[in-house]
Protein backbone atom coordinates (compact mmCIF):
# COMPACT_ATOMS: atom_id res chain seq x y z
CA UNK A 1 0.00 0.00 0.00
CA UNK A 2 1.17 3.50 -0.82
CA UNK A 3 2.26 5.64 2.14
CA UNK A 4 -0.59 7.73 3.59
CA UNK A 5 -0.26 11.40 4.50
CA UNK A 6 -2.90 13.48 6.24
CA UNK A 7 -2.84 17.24 5.79
CA UNK A 8 -3.90 18.91 9.03
CA UNK A 9 -5.39 22.40 9.16
CA UNK A 10 -5.19 24.32 12.41
CA UNK A 11 -6.11 27.55 14.08
CA UNK A 12 -4.54 29.39 17.01
CA UNK A 13 -2.10 26.57 17.66
CA UNK A 14 -4.76 23.83 17.82
CA UNK A 15 -5.34 21.12 15.17
CA UNK A 16 -8.80 21.19 13.58
CA UNK A 17 -11.30 18.51 14.65
CA UNK A 18 -10.94 17.04 11.18
CA UNK A 19 -7.39 15.87 11.98
CA UNK A 20 -8.59 12.95 14.11
CA UNK A 21 -11.20 12.11 11.47
CA UNK A 22 -8.55 12.00 8.73
CA UNK A 23 -6.43 9.69 10.89
CA UNK A 24 -9.47 7.44 11.35
CA UNK A 25 -10.04 7.37 7.57
CA UNK A 26 -6.36 6.57 7.03
CA UNK A 27 -6.76 3.63 9.39
CA UNK A 28 -9.67 2.37 7.32
CA UNK A 29 -7.49 2.43 4.20
CA UNK A 30 -4.54 0.65 5.79
CA UNK A 31 -4.59 -0.18 9.47
CA UNK A 32 -1.04 -1.57 9.25
CA UNK A 33 0.67 1.75 8.65
CA UNK A 34 0.97 4.83 10.77
CA UNK A 35 0.07 7.80 8.59
CA UNK A 36 2.28 10.86 8.47
CA UNK A 37 0.66 14.14 9.50
CA UNK A 38 1.75 17.13 7.42
CA UNK A 39 1.34 20.62 8.82
CA UNK A 40 2.15 23.98 7.26
CA UNK A 41 2.39 27.30 9.06
CA UNK A 42 4.77 29.50 10.96
CA UNK A 43 6.11 30.25 14.40
CA UNK A 44 5.09 29.01 17.83
CA UNK A 45 1.54 28.19 16.73
CA UNK A 46 2.88 25.72 14.18
CA UNK A 47 5.18 24.15 16.77
CA UNK A 48 2.27 23.78 19.20
CA UNK A 49 0.19 22.01 16.53
CA UNK A 50 3.06 19.67 15.63
CA UNK A 51 3.67 18.75 19.26
CA UNK A 52 -0.02 18.03 19.82
CA UNK A 53 -0.14 15.81 16.73
CA UNK A 54 3.00 13.93 17.75
CA UNK A 55 0.96 12.45 20.60
CA UNK A 56 -1.28 10.61 18.11
CA UNK A 57 0.97 10.22 15.03
CA UNK A 58 4.26 8.35 14.71
CA UNK A 59 5.61 11.08 12.44
CA UNK A 60 4.69 14.73 11.90
CA UNK A 61 6.14 16.61 8.97
CA UNK A 62 6.44 20.30 9.68
CA UNK A 63 6.68 22.85 6.87
CA UNK A 64 7.48 26.25 8.32
CA UNK A 65 7.54 29.42 6.24
CA UNK A 66 6.48 32.95 7.08
CA UNK A 67 4.47 33.04 3.84
CA UNK A 68 2.46 30.08 5.18
CA UNK A 69 1.43 31.89 8.38
CA UNK A 70 -1.98 32.34 6.73
CA UNK A 71 -3.13 29.16 4.93
CA UNK A 72 -3.32 30.40 1.35
CA UNK A 73 -4.22 27.23 -0.56
CA UNK A 74 -2.18 28.36 -3.56
CA UNK A 75 0.98 28.34 -1.45
CA UNK A 76 0.10 25.27 0.61
CA UNK A 77 -0.42 23.29 -2.61
CA UNK A 78 3.08 24.16 -3.81
CA UNK A 79 4.58 23.29 -0.44
CA UNK A 80 2.87 19.90 -0.32
CA UNK A 81 3.81 19.07 -3.90
CA UNK A 82 7.43 19.84 -3.03
CA UNK A 83 7.53 17.58 0.00
CA UNK A 84 5.14 14.64 -0.35
CA UNK A 85 6.52 11.80 -2.51
CA UNK A 86 4.71 11.00 -5.77
CA UNK A 87 2.51 7.94 -5.55
CA UNK A 88 1.34 8.70 -1.99
CA UNK A 89 -2.22 8.84 -0.73
CA UNK A 90 -2.97 12.30 0.68
CA UNK A 91 -6.06 12.81 2.82
CA UNK A 92 -7.53 16.30 3.25
CA UNK A 93 -10.77 17.48 4.81
CA UNK A 94 -13.42 18.30 2.20
CA UNK A 95 -13.97 21.75 3.69
CA UNK A 96 -13.89 25.32 2.42
CA UNK A 97 -10.14 24.99 2.48
CA UNK A 98 -10.04 21.48 1.03
CA UNK A 99 -12.00 22.32 -2.11
CA UNK A 100 -9.64 25.25 -2.65
CA UNK A 101 -6.53 23.13 -2.22
CA UNK A 102 -7.14 19.56 -3.29
CA UNK A 103 -8.26 19.43 -6.97
CA UNK A 104 -5.18 21.31 -8.11
CA UNK A 105 -2.98 19.30 -5.75
CA UNK A 106 -4.06 16.09 -7.50
CA UNK A 107 -2.95 17.55 -10.83
CA UNK A 108 0.40 18.67 -9.40
CA UNK A 109 0.90 15.21 -7.86
CA UNK A 110 -0.34 13.52 -11.06
CA UNK A 111 -2.64 11.56 -8.78
CA UNK A 112 -6.29 10.53 -8.85
CA UNK A 113 -8.74 12.74 -6.94
CA UNK A 114 -11.88 11.68 -5.12
CA UNK A 115 -13.63 14.47 -3.22
CA UNK A 116 -16.15 14.34 -0.38
CA UNK A 117 -15.71 10.68 0.59
CA UNK A 118 -18.07 9.45 3.32
CA UNK A 119 -16.90 5.85 3.68
CA UNK A 120 -14.01 3.56 2.76
CA UNK A 121 -15.55 0.34 1.40
CA UNK A 122 -12.31 -1.54 0.71
CA UNK A 123 -8.69 -0.92 -0.19
CA UNK A 124 -5.86 -2.85 -1.78
CA UNK A 125 -2.59 -1.97 -3.45
CA UNK A 126 -4.20 -1.26 -6.81
CA UNK A 127 -7.30 0.70 -5.89
CA UNK A 128 -9.62 2.12 -3.27
CA UNK A 129 -13.35 1.46 -3.31
CA UNK A 130 -14.94 4.53 -1.79
CA UNK A 131 -18.45 5.77 -1.06
CA UNK A 132 -19.64 9.22 -2.12
CA UNK A 133 -23.02 10.88 -2.39
CA UNK A 134 -24.59 12.67 -5.32
CA UNK A 135 -27.66 14.81 -5.95
CA UNK A 136 -27.47 16.49 -2.55
CA UNK A 137 -27.30 13.16 -0.73
CA UNK A 138 -30.33 11.58 -2.42
CA UNK A 139 -28.23 8.69 -3.76
CA UNK A 140 -24.85 7.19 -2.92
CA UNK A 141 -22.25 5.74 -5.26
CA UNK A 142 -19.32 3.37 -5.03
CA UNK A 143 -16.29 4.85 -6.70
CA UNK A 144 -13.15 3.03 -7.77
CA UNK A 145 -9.99 5.08 -7.39
CA UNK A 146 -6.89 3.83 -9.20
CA UNK A 147 -3.80 4.10 -7.00
CA UNK A 148 -1.14 3.65 -9.67
CA UNK A 149 -0.17 7.32 -9.43
CA UNK A 150 -1.28 7.86 -5.84
CA UNK A 151 -4.41 9.68 -4.82
CA UNK A 152 -5.72 12.80 -3.17
CA UNK A 153 -8.83 11.96 -1.15
CA UNK A 154 -11.21 14.57 0.29
CA UNK A 155 -12.85 13.31 3.49
CA UNK A 156 -16.26 14.70 4.43
CA UNK A 157 -16.08 16.40 7.84
CA UNK A 158 -17.99 14.39 10.42
CA UNK A 159 -18.14 11.19 8.36
CA UNK A 160 -15.42 9.29 10.23
CA UNK A 161 -15.43 8.75 13.98
CA UNK A 162 -12.08 9.58 15.58
CA UNK A 163 -10.26 6.59 17.06
CA UNK A 164 -8.94 6.64 20.57
CA UNK A 165 -5.52 5.29 19.74
CA UNK A 166 -2.64 4.59 22.07
CA UNK A 167 -0.18 7.48 22.56
CA UNK A 168 2.19 7.43 19.58
CA UNK A 169 5.10 9.33 21.03
CA UNK A 170 5.81 10.53 17.52
CA UNK A 171 8.60 12.73 16.27
CA UNK A 172 8.39 16.03 14.45
CA UNK A 173 10.45 16.14 11.25
CA UNK A 174 11.23 19.57 9.84
CA UNK A 175 10.77 19.45 6.05
CA UNK A 176 10.89 23.23 5.53
CA UNK A 177 14.19 23.13 3.69
CA UNK A 178 12.68 21.01 0.90
CA UNK A 179 10.29 23.86 0.06
CA UNK A 180 11.79 26.69 -1.93
CA UNK A 181 10.64 30.30 -1.79
CA UNK A 182 6.85 30.40 -2.12
CA UNK A 183 4.94 32.92 -4.20
CA UNK A 184 1.52 32.77 -5.82
CA UNK A 185 -0.74 34.80 -8.08
CA UNK A 186 -3.22 35.02 -5.24
CA UNK A 187 -2.42 37.06 -2.14
CA UNK A 188 -4.45 37.02 1.08
CA UNK A 189 -5.60 40.44 2.24
CA UNK A 190 -8.05 40.07 5.14
CA UNK A 191 -10.91 38.10 6.64
CA UNK A 192 -14.25 39.86 6.91
CA UNK A 193 -16.28 38.43 9.79
CA UNK A 194 -19.95 37.69 9.15
CA UNK A 195 -22.53 40.01 10.67
CA UNK A 196 -24.78 38.78 13.45
CA UNK A 197 -27.97 40.40 12.19
CA UNK A 198 -31.15 41.35 14.02
CA UNK A 199 -31.88 37.88 15.44
CA UNK A 200 -29.12 35.68 16.86
CA UNK A 201 -30.30 32.19 15.90
CA UNK A 202 -27.48 30.59 17.89
CA UNK A 203 -29.19 31.73 21.11
CA UNK A 204 -32.56 30.09 20.46
CA UNK A 205 -33.79 26.78 21.88
CA UNK A 206 -36.37 26.23 19.14
CA UNK A 207 -35.83 27.01 15.47
CA UNK A 208 -38.34 26.95 12.64
CA UNK A 209 -35.96 26.56 9.74
CA UNK A 210 -37.04 27.02 6.14
CA UNK A 211 -35.49 25.81 2.90
CA UNK A 212 -36.17 25.94 -0.80
CA UNK A 213 -39.67 24.54 -0.14
CA UNK A 214 -40.82 27.96 1.10
CA UNK A 215 -40.78 28.87 -2.61
CA UNK A 216 -40.90 32.65 -2.29
CA UNK A 217 -40.20 35.62 -0.06
CA UNK A 218 -43.91 36.22 0.36
CA UNK A 219 -44.24 32.84 2.11
CA UNK A 220 -41.63 33.53 4.78
CA UNK A 221 -44.43 35.02 6.90
CA UNK A 222 -45.95 31.52 7.19
CA UNK A 223 -42.84 30.36 9.02
CA UNK A 224 -42.69 33.54 11.10
CA UNK A 225 -46.25 32.98 12.29
CA UNK A 226 -45.46 29.42 13.35
CA UNK A 227 -42.28 30.57 15.08
CA UNK A 228 -44.18 33.26 16.95
CA UNK A 229 -46.78 30.76 18.10
CA UNK A 230 -44.07 28.34 19.25
CA UNK A 231 -41.85 30.97 20.86
CA UNK A 232 -39.16 30.14 18.31
CA UNK A 233 -36.95 32.00 15.85
CA UNK A 234 -36.86 31.51 12.07
CA UNK A 235 -33.65 30.23 10.53
CA UNK A 236 -33.04 28.91 7.03
CA UNK A 237 -30.87 26.93 4.65
CA UNK A 238 -28.62 28.24 1.92
CA UNK A 239 -31.06 28.49 -1.03
CA UNK A 240 -33.24 30.90 0.98
CA UNK A 241 -30.26 33.22 1.48
CA UNK A 242 -29.10 32.84 -2.13
CA UNK A 243 -32.56 33.94 -3.26
CA UNK A 244 -32.32 36.92 -0.84
CA UNK A 245 -35.50 35.89 0.99
CA UNK A 246 -33.70 36.02 4.34
CA UNK A 247 -30.51 37.56 5.70
CA UNK A 248 -27.26 35.56 5.67
CA UNK A 249 -27.21 35.79 9.48
CA UNK A 250 -30.22 33.42 9.59
CA UNK A 251 -28.46 30.65 7.66
CA UNK A 252 -27.67 27.36 9.40
CA UNK A 253 -24.79 25.38 7.93
CA UNK A 254 -21.06 25.13 7.39
CA UNK A 255 -21.04 28.47 5.60
CA UNK A 256 -23.59 29.95 8.01
CA UNK A 257 -24.20 29.66 11.73
CA UNK A 258 -23.68 26.64 13.94
CA UNK A 259 -26.74 26.23 16.15
CA UNK A 260 -27.54 24.00 19.14
CA UNK A 261 -31.30 24.18 19.63
CA UNK A 262 -33.39 21.70 21.60
CA UNK A 263 -35.91 21.42 18.77
CA UNK A 264 -35.23 21.99 15.06
CA UNK A 265 -38.13 22.18 12.63
CA UNK A 266 -36.65 21.55 9.16
CA UNK A 267 -39.35 22.85 6.82
CA UNK A 268 -38.83 22.28 3.11
CA UNK A 269 -35.13 21.60 3.72
CA UNK A 270 -33.61 18.67 1.82
CA UNK A 271 -30.79 18.18 4.33
CA UNK A 272 -27.46 18.58 2.54
CA UNK A 273 -24.41 17.72 4.62
CA UNK A 274 -23.32 21.34 4.51
CA UNK A 275 -26.61 22.29 6.18
CA UNK A 276 -26.49 19.50 8.76
CA UNK A 277 -22.91 20.47 9.63
CA UNK A 278 -24.35 23.57 11.28
CA UNK A 279 -26.68 21.58 13.51
CA UNK A 280 -25.03 20.47 16.74
CA UNK A 281 -26.05 19.23 20.17
CA UNK A 282 -28.32 16.41 18.96
CA UNK A 283 -31.60 18.36 18.76
CA UNK A 284 -35.03 16.80 18.28
CA UNK A 285 -35.44 17.20 14.51
CA UNK A 286 -38.83 17.44 12.83
CA UNK A 287 -38.60 17.22 9.03
CA UNK A 288 -41.44 18.40 6.84
CA UNK A 289 -40.82 17.91 3.12
CA UNK A 290 -42.95 16.99 0.17
CA UNK A 291 -40.20 14.77 -1.27
CA UNK A 292 -40.31 11.47 0.66
CA UNK A 293 -36.77 10.75 -0.60
CA UNK A 294 -35.29 13.92 0.92
CA UNK A 295 -32.12 13.05 2.88
CA UNK A 296 -33.40 15.06 5.85
CA UNK A 297 -35.71 12.15 6.71
CA UNK A 298 -32.65 9.99 7.38
CA UNK A 299 -31.49 12.20 10.20
CA UNK A 300 -34.81 13.50 11.53
CA UNK A 301 -36.57 12.09 14.58
CA UNK A 302 -40.01 12.76 13.17
CA UNK A 303 -40.93 13.11 9.50
CA UNK A 304 -43.99 14.48 7.74
CA UNK A 305 -44.40 14.19 3.98
CA UNK A 306 -46.26 17.35 3.12
CA UNK A 307 -46.03 20.68 1.35
CA UNK A 308 -44.97 23.14 4.02
CA UNK A 309 -47.06 25.90 2.47
CA UNK A 310 -50.16 23.86 3.32
CA UNK A 311 -49.01 22.18 6.51
CA UNK A 312 -47.34 25.00 8.44
CA UNK A 313 -50.48 27.20 8.70
CA UNK A 314 -52.42 24.21 10.02
CA UNK A 315 -49.71 23.51 12.54
CA UNK A 316 -49.68 27.16 13.57
CA UNK A 317 -53.41 27.03 14.28
CA UNK A 318 -53.03 23.85 16.30
CA UNK A 319 -50.16 25.34 18.32
CA UNK A 320 -52.16 28.48 19.01
CA UNK A 321 -55.09 26.41 20.27
CA UNK A 322 -52.73 24.50 22.50
CA UNK A 323 -51.00 27.52 23.89
CA UNK A 324 -54.10 29.54 24.58
CA UNK A 325 -54.91 28.69 28.16
CA UNK A 326 -58.65 28.02 28.26
CA UNK A 327 -60.44 30.58 30.37
CA UNK A 328 -61.24 28.79 33.59
CA UNK A 329 -64.53 29.45 35.22
CA UNK A 330 -63.96 30.92 38.64
CA UNK A 331 -64.84 28.69 41.52
CA UNK A 332 -67.94 29.94 43.06
CA UNK B 1 -12.29 41.20 -20.40
CA UNK B 2 -12.73 37.90 -22.22
CA UNK B 3 -14.51 35.46 -19.93
CA UNK B 4 -15.10 31.75 -20.35
CA UNK B 5 -17.76 30.08 -18.21
CA UNK B 6 -17.74 26.29 -17.96
CA UNK B 7 -21.28 25.00 -17.47
CA UNK B 8 -23.03 21.67 -17.10
CA UNK B 9 -26.54 20.37 -17.71
CA UNK B 10 -27.77 18.38 -14.72
CA UNK B 11 -30.97 16.78 -13.45
CA UNK B 12 -32.79 19.49 -11.54
CA UNK B 13 -33.01 18.12 -8.00
CA UNK B 14 -35.62 20.69 -7.02
CA UNK B 15 -37.88 19.21 -9.72
CA UNK B 16 -36.97 15.53 -9.41
CA UNK B 17 -36.92 12.72 -6.93
CA UNK B 18 -33.77 10.85 -7.91
CA UNK B 19 -34.53 7.14 -8.08
CA UNK B 20 -32.62 4.04 -9.02
CA UNK B 21 -33.37 2.29 -12.31
CA UNK B 22 -34.75 -1.26 -12.50
CA UNK B 23 -31.29 -2.77 -12.42
CA UNK B 24 -30.73 -0.93 -9.15
CA UNK B 25 -27.31 0.38 -10.12
CA UNK B 26 -28.11 3.42 -12.26
CA UNK B 27 -30.34 6.48 -12.10
CA UNK B 28 -33.83 6.25 -13.58
CA UNK B 29 -33.47 8.85 -16.30
CA UNK B 30 -36.73 8.59 -18.26
CA UNK B 31 -38.64 11.38 -16.57
CA UNK B 32 -35.84 13.55 -15.28
CA UNK B 33 -36.15 17.28 -15.80
CA UNK B 34 -32.80 18.81 -16.70
CA UNK B 35 -31.58 22.34 -16.28
CA UNK B 36 -28.33 24.25 -16.09
CA UNK B 37 -26.40 23.48 -12.92
CA UNK B 38 -27.54 26.29 -10.63
CA UNK B 39 -24.09 27.54 -9.53
CA UNK B 40 -23.07 27.70 -13.22
CA UNK B 41 -25.98 30.05 -13.84
CA UNK B 42 -24.64 32.36 -11.12
CA UNK B 43 -21.24 32.16 -12.83
CA UNK B 44 -22.73 33.25 -16.16
CA UNK B 45 -24.58 36.13 -14.50
CA UNK B 46 -21.37 37.24 -12.78
CA UNK B 47 -19.51 37.11 -16.09
CA UNK B 48 -22.22 39.22 -17.76
CA UNK B 49 -22.06 41.81 -14.98
CA UNK B 50 -18.25 41.96 -15.19
CA UNK B 51 -18.42 42.52 -18.95
CA UNK B 52 -21.06 45.22 -18.41
CA UNK B 53 -18.57 47.05 -16.21
CA UNK B 54 -15.24 46.23 -17.89
CA UNK B 55 -16.19 45.42 -21.49
CA UNK B 56 -15.37 42.23 -23.36
CA UNK B 57 -17.41 39.14 -24.04
CA UNK B 58 -18.73 35.99 -22.39
CA UNK B 59 -18.35 32.51 -23.86
CA UNK B 60 -20.13 29.53 -22.30
CA UNK B 61 -18.68 26.07 -22.90
CA UNK B 62 -19.94 22.65 -21.94
CA UNK B 63 -18.47 19.19 -22.33
CA UNK B 64 -21.33 16.96 -23.39
CA UNK B 65 -23.66 16.04 -26.19
CA UNK B 66 -26.30 17.66 -28.41
CA UNK B 67 -28.79 17.36 -25.56
CA UNK B 68 -26.73 19.92 -23.68
CA UNK B 69 -27.29 22.61 -26.30
CA UNK B 70 -30.46 23.62 -24.45
CA UNK B 71 -28.50 25.04 -21.53
CA UNK B 72 -26.11 26.83 -23.91
CA UNK B 73 -29.10 28.47 -25.61
CA UNK B 74 -30.53 29.40 -22.26
CA UNK B 75 -27.30 31.14 -21.27
CA UNK B 76 -27.14 32.90 -24.65
CA UNK B 77 -30.67 34.12 -24.01
CA UNK B 78 -29.34 35.49 -20.73
CA UNK B 79 -26.80 37.47 -22.70
CA UNK B 80 -23.76 35.24 -23.23
CA UNK B 81 -22.13 36.28 -26.50
CA UNK B 82 -20.88 32.86 -27.59
CA UNK B 83 -21.51 29.26 -26.72
CA UNK B 84 -19.56 26.15 -27.66
CA UNK B 85 -20.18 22.46 -27.30
CA UNK B 86 -17.16 20.23 -26.67
CA UNK B 87 -18.40 16.85 -27.77
CA UNK B 88 -16.83 13.57 -28.78
CA UNK B 89 -17.52 9.93 -28.00
CA UNK B 90 -13.97 9.84 -26.71
CA UNK B 91 -14.93 12.29 -23.91
CA UNK B 92 -17.65 10.04 -22.51
CA UNK B 93 -16.97 8.56 -19.10
CA UNK B 94 -14.32 11.15 -18.32
CA UNK B 95 -13.50 11.70 -14.66
CA UNK B 96 -12.98 15.25 -13.38
CA UNK B 97 -9.45 15.24 -14.71
CA UNK B 98 -10.61 14.18 -18.17
CA UNK B 99 -13.23 16.93 -18.27
CA UNK B 100 -10.65 19.48 -17.14
CA UNK B 101 -8.27 18.24 -19.87
CA UNK B 102 -10.94 18.83 -22.55
CA UNK B 103 -11.59 22.33 -21.22
CA UNK B 104 -7.86 23.04 -21.06
CA UNK B 105 -7.54 22.16 -24.74
CA UNK B 106 -10.39 24.53 -25.57
CA UNK B 107 -8.87 27.34 -23.49
CA UNK B 108 -5.71 26.88 -25.54
CA UNK B 109 -7.67 27.66 -28.73
CA UNK B 110 -8.55 31.16 -27.53
CA UNK B 111 -7.43 33.87 -25.16
CA UNK B 112 -9.37 34.26 -21.94
CA UNK B 113 -8.60 36.60 -19.07
CA UNK B 114 -10.94 34.90 -16.66
CA UNK B 115 -12.42 31.43 -16.45
CA UNK B 116 -15.41 30.78 -14.20
CA UNK B 117 -17.10 27.58 -13.11
CA UNK B 118 -19.96 26.96 -10.70
CA UNK B 119 -18.82 25.85 -7.27
CA UNK B 120 -20.04 22.30 -7.82
CA UNK B 121 -22.49 20.28 -9.89
CA UNK B 122 -24.86 17.35 -9.30
CA UNK B 123 -22.03 15.03 -8.26
CA UNK B 124 -20.93 17.44 -5.52
CA UNK B 125 -17.31 17.05 -6.52
CA UNK B 126 -16.28 20.71 -6.86
CA UNK B 127 -13.20 19.65 -8.78
CA UNK B 128 -13.01 20.71 -12.43
CA UNK B 129 -12.15 24.39 -11.87
CA UNK B 130 -9.26 23.68 -9.53
CA UNK B 131 -7.92 20.99 -11.85
CA UNK B 132 -8.20 23.22 -14.90
CA UNK B 133 -6.31 26.01 -13.13
CA UNK B 134 -3.51 23.64 -12.14
CA UNK B 135 -3.27 22.29 -15.71
CA UNK B 136 -3.04 25.86 -17.06
CA UNK B 137 -0.79 26.95 -14.18
CA UNK B 138 -3.23 29.80 -13.46
CA UNK B 139 -4.08 30.96 -9.94
CA UNK B 140 -7.35 29.57 -8.58
CA UNK B 141 -9.88 30.36 -5.89
CA UNK B 142 -12.87 28.27 -4.84
CA UNK B 143 -16.20 29.43 -3.39
CA UNK B 144 -15.89 32.98 -4.66
CA UNK B 145 -18.76 35.24 -3.59
CA UNK B 146 -17.60 38.63 -4.81
CA UNK B 147 -15.41 39.95 -7.61
CA UNK B 148 -14.10 43.46 -8.08
CA UNK B 149 -11.93 44.41 -11.06
CA UNK B 150 -8.72 46.20 -10.08
CA UNK B 151 -6.26 48.02 -12.33
CA UNK B 152 -3.19 46.22 -13.56
CA UNK B 153 -4.67 42.86 -14.56
CA UNK B 154 -5.88 41.90 -11.09
CA UNK B 155 -9.12 41.16 -9.28
CA UNK B 156 -10.12 41.60 -5.67
CA UNK B 157 -12.13 38.56 -4.69
CA UNK B 158 -13.78 37.14 -1.59
CA UNK B 159 -14.12 33.45 -0.80
CA UNK B 160 -16.84 32.13 1.45
CA UNK B 161 -15.24 30.35 4.40
CA UNK B 162 -16.55 28.83 7.63
CA UNK B 163 -19.30 30.58 9.54
CA UNK B 164 -20.16 32.81 6.59
CA UNK B 165 -16.90 34.75 7.02
CA UNK B 166 -15.26 36.05 3.86
CA UNK B 167 -11.60 35.62 2.95
CA UNK B 168 -10.53 38.56 0.79
CA UNK B 169 -7.62 38.19 -1.63
CA UNK B 170 -6.07 39.77 -4.66
CA UNK B 171 -5.61 37.47 -7.65
CA UNK B 172 -3.75 37.94 -10.92
CA UNK B 173 -5.38 37.47 -14.30
CA UNK B 174 -5.65 35.12 -16.06
CA UNK B 175 -7.16 32.98 -13.34
CA UNK B 176 -9.87 30.41 -12.66
CA UNK B 177 -12.58 31.04 -10.06
CA UNK B 178 -15.31 28.72 -8.83
CA UNK B 179 -18.43 30.77 -8.13
CA UNK B 180 -20.59 30.27 -5.06
CA UNK B 181 -24.37 30.60 -5.30
CA UNK B 182 -25.82 33.84 -3.98
CA UNK B 183 -23.02 36.01 -5.44
CA UNK B 184 -25.64 37.85 -7.52
CA UNK B 185 -29.24 37.58 -8.65
CA UNK B 186 -29.29 35.78 -12.00
CA UNK B 187 -31.56 37.49 -14.48
CA UNK B 188 -34.78 35.87 -15.56
CA UNK B 189 -34.87 34.13 -18.92
CA UNK B 190 -38.25 33.88 -20.59
CA UNK B 191 -39.41 31.68 -23.44
CA UNK B 192 -39.25 34.68 -25.72
CA UNK B 193 -35.57 35.17 -25.02
CA UNK B 194 -34.86 31.53 -25.74
CA UNK B 195 -36.82 31.69 -29.02
CA UNK B 196 -34.68 34.64 -30.09
CA UNK B 197 -31.50 32.54 -29.90
CA UNK B 198 -33.11 29.34 -31.19
CA UNK B 199 -31.47 29.61 -34.58
CA UNK B 200 -28.04 30.72 -33.39
CA UNK B 201 -25.39 28.27 -34.44
CA UNK B 202 -23.46 26.55 -31.66
CA UNK B 203 -20.00 25.49 -32.82
CA UNK B 204 -18.98 21.96 -31.81
CA UNK B 205 -15.41 20.92 -31.16
CA UNK B 206 -14.35 17.28 -31.14
CA UNK B 207 -11.08 15.70 -30.06
CA UNK B 208 -9.31 16.38 -33.35
CA UNK B 209 -10.48 20.03 -33.39
CA UNK B 210 -9.04 20.38 -29.91
CA UNK B 211 -5.89 18.37 -30.58
CA UNK B 212 -6.70 15.88 -27.84
CA UNK B 213 -5.35 12.35 -27.94
CA UNK B 214 -8.55 10.33 -27.37
CA UNK B 215 -6.64 7.88 -25.18
CA UNK B 216 -5.92 10.58 -22.60
CA UNK B 217 -9.58 11.35 -21.83
CA UNK B 218 -12.83 9.45 -21.46
CA UNK B 219 -13.54 6.25 -19.63
CA UNK B 220 -10.33 4.46 -20.62
CA UNK B 221 -8.14 7.16 -19.11
CA UNK B 222 -10.28 7.76 -16.03
CA UNK B 223 -8.52 6.99 -12.77
CA UNK B 224 -11.76 7.51 -10.90
CA UNK B 225 -14.80 5.50 -11.96
CA UNK B 226 -18.31 5.37 -10.57
CA UNK B 227 -19.21 1.70 -10.13
CA UNK B 228 -22.89 2.01 -9.25
CA UNK B 229 -25.56 4.03 -7.54
CA UNK B 230 -27.31 2.85 -4.42
CA UNK B 231 -29.68 4.20 -1.81
CA UNK B 232 -27.82 4.71 1.46
CA UNK B 233 -28.90 2.62 4.42
CA UNK B 234 -31.61 4.46 6.28
CA UNK B 235 -30.07 4.34 9.76
CA UNK B 236 -32.80 4.61 12.32
CA UNK B 237 -34.68 7.04 10.10
CA UNK B 238 -37.50 9.32 11.09
CA UNK B 239 -40.75 8.19 12.66
CA UNK B 240 -43.16 9.18 9.91
CA UNK B 241 -46.37 10.80 11.08
CA UNK B 242 -49.37 9.83 9.01
CA UNK B 243 -53.03 10.66 8.84
CA UNK B 244 -55.02 13.73 7.87
CA UNK B 245 -53.17 17.06 8.16
CA UNK B 246 -55.23 17.83 11.29
CA UNK B 247 -54.29 14.52 12.86
CA UNK B 248 -50.63 14.98 12.00
CA UNK B 249 -50.61 18.50 13.42
CA UNK B 250 -52.20 17.16 16.62
CA UNK B 251 -49.63 14.37 16.99
CA UNK B 252 -46.79 16.76 16.31
CA UNK B 253 -47.96 19.26 18.90
CA UNK B 254 -48.05 16.51 21.52
CA UNK B 255 -44.48 15.52 20.62
CA UNK B 256 -43.30 19.12 20.65
CA UNK B 257 -44.76 19.64 24.12
CA UNK B 258 -42.71 16.69 25.42
CA UNK B 259 -39.52 17.82 23.68
CA UNK B 260 -39.68 21.43 24.81
CA UNK B 261 -40.66 22.80 21.42
CA UNK B 262 -43.50 24.97 22.67
CA UNK B 263 -42.55 27.92 24.81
Amino acid sequence: MAPIFVYVVHKAGVPDDSAAELLAAAGRIDSAQSPVAVVTGWGTELDAVCNTLAASCREVWKIAAETLAYPNAELVRKALAAVVPRGSIILVAHSHFGVDLAPGLSIRMDAAYVPDVVEIDSADRAALKLVRQEFGGQVSTHVRCDLSGGAVIGIRPGAFKPLSGAPAGGQVVDKSAAVGPLAAGRRYLETVVAETGDVDITKHQVLVSIGRGIQGEENVAIAEELAEAMGAAVSCSRPVVDAKWMEKSRQVGSSGKTVKPKVYMACGISGSFQHLAGLKGNPFIVAINKNPKAPIFRVADVGIVSDILEFLPQLTNRVREECTVPAKGGRS
Amino acid sequence: MEILVCAKRVPDTSENEIELDRAGTGIESDELVYSINEPDNYAVEEALQLVDRAGGSVTVATVGSEDDEEILRREMAMGAHNAVLLSDEAFEGSDGRGTAAVLKAFVGKGKYDLILTGVQADDGAAQVGGMLAAMLDYPFAALVNSIEVLDGGKLKIAREIEGGNREVSEIDLPCVLSIQTGINEPRYVGMRGIRQVASREIPTYDSSDLGIDPDTVGEAAAKVKRLDYFIPALGKGAEMLEGSPEEIAGKLVELLKVKGGLN
